[in-house]
């Protein structure tokens, strides 16, 4: 069925976020907070910013969130009572404003959780949120969505992409059944398609390395330690790369309370090193560069070994973040030139 | 707010405050109810965060008690314990959390009376402070 | 610049050092720290503005330290971590070469912890005029606004801990959040484990912070957590009179006492 394309424009949008509201959804856009922006709830498009290239942490949060309770449990009389999460009970969301990597990193996201184990509170969660794209008019030296077969207009994984075409105009193309159903609901906020070509708003991005060639690159250079050991000499083995990245999916499961109390799944990150430390004090991946090593390997050679989908959507987002630039666009291009 | 009972965690030294506070007992002399003593061998061992960990498991008041200085059990627990409640208490201003609600003391064994007065007076303070709603309600927040 | 370069390659050539730690230029115009080893590739190394990253933090890095004997370009922070870092038996002496990098572009030679103190005495290592006007507008601002500014600020803490993995300071082989009997620090970044978070790292750092500021810079979310570290350490002065990183011997300010420290609040 071929896309639908429609019109909008800000002072409709405004109305479809009052529209939202009344109907009880969530809405999770990017938002100034102090002199970073970034994903939070909220009720008016006046809150939300889109000048900027890409905000500071992923939406995963909707669908993978920060801290999330799994249970509660409470022992009395030497009974267990537990309480599971109820899986239709996931706030309704609808994520606005992301940006056409961060919709493709959702099917990387799902890969995971409904591999070997159906993740039932992750499916309820992204089946209770629709994704509103934007697509990107600025790009910077930090982007390679197009090296990862995506790209500044790129529609996967969004519901609705809309264009920004000047004068507060939007194209906005309905990808999904879920898109049709909000633009069904959304009365005539959404018009006729405009005659305009929506490749002349969108940035440029250059491919900047073949994608193909990154994972038997990254099998030749497995033992090449010197390699690792280079590229991750000023890794400090923080989360930070991790926590923003709209694909990492490793989690912590902690519980908390005594007699009575949750369990609770947070996120975790590889390059702690605690990661894989067992209790016997040995660590399996002692030194940082097993860890950056593991990284790559597990975005660019596992995950589409296994899950036949890349771990990595080129948003740039782990770069800007990371405290001592590890970064990953010339870590890549120094994988894909390496001779081995 | 009359019929709030303040919930006060008394973090105390065996050997100085607890002796104390089992004199205050035995002298038969009555004190408010409300304080929830726990023994430690010094001063010194009383981490910071075991108060934070107190506030977060639903309590108002905090009592902190040892030997006078000079008359440590182990010599010179209740120094590094003073130092470090020097620079606790200036951080718990700093970040909002109102220190009247950690009451510091040097209370001996011989100081039944004044272990009385501490508590009572304590409980009086954390009376009129109110619930530490504020501390408590960061219990689940931020857990989706 | 050149003169900086001129100085690294010398001292590789000639093996002095096995490791020159320094800057590089990075992406967007930053910088970003380097490790040089072959004479030939000092020609990265540059010093400006924009390096502002305390270098001290690979001096603790297993991985840097079995590159051989190291020189370090140092920053005046970097080279009172150093001395921190002596004072706290984490470095021997004669072992490292600090080279401090005048304004004016002279490389300063420093291979002693004595030297480094001889030049660091000369620095002003109180808090700027600035930074206590800034502390001060926060004492300012009363108990309950500065609750929910701290409450908004810890809300947005990942628990990515890359606040500790920038602290030259924070080197515990296994900190205190990584141990689990019993887990001391909550794992999960929500708000209450936010904020034993934040509380721990603050008062761990009491009496060592060198106010360097990498814990801010590293922040991804922005949090403010160079206020924290400010406060205590002005706090630290004025109860104790006492500043870190000023001596390869020194006490360490939480592990002393006097006995007359200011006891006017316990009964």
């Amino acid at each position: 069925m071929e896309m639908e394309i429609r019109s909008t424009d800000r002072e409709a949008l405004a109305k479809l976020f009052a529209q939202w509201r009344a109907e009880g959804k969530r809405i999770l856009a990017p938002k100034k907070s102090g002199d970073k922006i970034d994903f939070a709830p909220v009720t008016s498009l006046d809150e939300v910013s889109l000048d900027q290239v890409q905000t500071v942490q992923s939406p995963k949060t909707a669908v993978f969130p920060r801290v999330e309770e799994l249970f509660s449990f409470s022992s009395m009389d030497g009974r267990v009572e537990i309480r599971e999460r109820d899986p239709a009970a996931v706030p309704r969301t609808v994520i606005f404003g992301l940006r056409p990597c961060d919709a493709a990193a959702f099917s990387s996201l799902a890969a995971i959780f409904t591999w070997d184990y159906p993740d039932s509170l992750f499916s309820a969660r992204l089946a209770a949120t629709a994704v509103v794209g934007v697509s990107c008019s600025r790009a910077d030296e930090f982007c390679f969505c197009t090296s990862l077969g995506g790209g500044p207009g790129a529609t996967t994984g969004s519901d609705i992409l809309l264009t920004a075409a000047g004068g507060g105009a939007y194209l906005a193309e309905i990808v999904s059944e879920k898109g049709r159903q909000l633009v069904a609901g959304a009365g005539g906020l959404f018009q006729p398609a405009m005659a305009k070509n929506k490749e002349s708003f969108l940035a440029k991005v250059d491919v900047a390395f073949d994608r193909d060639k990154i994972g038997p690159a990254l099998a030749a250079l497995f033992e090449d330690t010197a390699f690792w050991a280079e590229q991750s000499l000023r890794c400090l083995g923080c989360g930070a790369c991790a926590y923003v990245c709209p694909t990492c999916a490793c989690f912590d499961i902690q519980d908390e309370g005594g007699v009575s109390g949750k369990r609770l799944r947070c996120w975790d990150s590889c390059g702690f090193g605690l990661f894989t430390l067992h209790t016997s004090g040995h660590n399996p991946r002692p030194l940082q560069s097993q860890r950056w090593r593991q990284r790559l390997m597990h975005k660019f050679a596992y995950m589409p070994e296994r899950q036949q989908v890349l771990g990595c959507v080129g948003c740039g987002r782990c770069s800007r973040a990371c405290p001592v630039d590890m970064n990953i666009l010339e870590h890549l291009r120094a994988v894909a030139e390496a001779k081995p | 707010m009359s019929d709030f009972q303040p919930k006060i965690v008394a973090f105390v030294c065996n050997w100085c405050t607890y002796a104390g506070a089992d004199l205050t007992g035995t002298s038969r002399m009555k004190y408010s109810p409300q304080v929830s003593i726990i023994r430690f061998p010094c001063t010194g061992r009383i981490d910071f965060m075991l108060l934070l960990k107190a506030f977060a498991n639903g309590a108002d008041g905090i009592i902190v008690s040892g030997c006078h200085p000079n008359d440590c059990h182990y010599s010179s627990g209740n120094f590094h314990a003073r130092r470090r409640w020097i620079v606790f208490r200036g951080l718990l201003d700093f970040l909002g959390i109102d220190v009247r609600r950690v009451q510091f003391s040097w209370v001996s064994a011989a100081e039944g009376a004044k272990w009385a007065q501490l508590v009572n007076a304590t409980a009086e303070q954390i009376r009129q402070l109110g619930p530490f709603r504020g501390y408590q309600r960061l219990r689940g927040a931020g857990v989706e | 610049m050149e003169t900086l370069r001129n100085k690294a390659r010398e001292l590789l050539a000639s093996k002095t050092v096995r490791v020159v730690i320094g800057y590089g230029r990075g992406s967007a115009g930053g910088a970003r720290a380097v490790f040089i080893r072959d004479p030939r590739h000092a020609d990265g190394l540059i010093f400006d503005g924009t390096c502002l990253q305390n270098l001290a933090v690979y001096l603790m890095k297993p991985e840097v330290r079995q590159l051989g004997k190291a020189a370090l370009v140092a920053t005046p922070h970097a080279l009172r971590t150093i001395l921190q870092l002596a004072a706290e038996n984490q470095l021997p002496d004669h072992e490292l070469l600090a080279l401090a990098v005048t304004a004016a572009g002279d490389v300063v030679p420093l291979a002693t912890f004595s030297a480094i103190e001889a030049h660091v005495a000369a620095l002003n290592a109180d808090l700027s005029a600035d930074e206590k006007a800034e502390l001060r507008r926060y004492e300012a601002m009363g108990l309950e606004q500065r609750r929910t500014f701290w409450e908004e600020q810890f809300s947005r803490c990942l628990k990515c801990y890359a606040c500790r993995a920038a602290c030259p300071l924070c080197y515990c082989s296994r900190c205190t959040v990584e141990c689990n009997q019993p887990q001391w620090i909550p794992v999960p970044a929500h708000d209450l484990g936010n904020l034993e978070w934040n509380v721990m790292r603050a008062m761990h750092l009491a009496g060592r912070c060198v106010n360097c500021g990498d814990c801010s810079r590293a922040c991804p979310v922005g949090i403010p957590l160079y206020l924290l570290n400010q406060e205590l350490i002005a706090n630290v002065f004025a109860d104790f009179g006492f500043r870190s990183g000023l001596a390869a011997k020194s006490e360490n300010a939480m592990s002393t006492f006097k006995p007359n420290d200011p006891e006017d609040f316990i009964r």
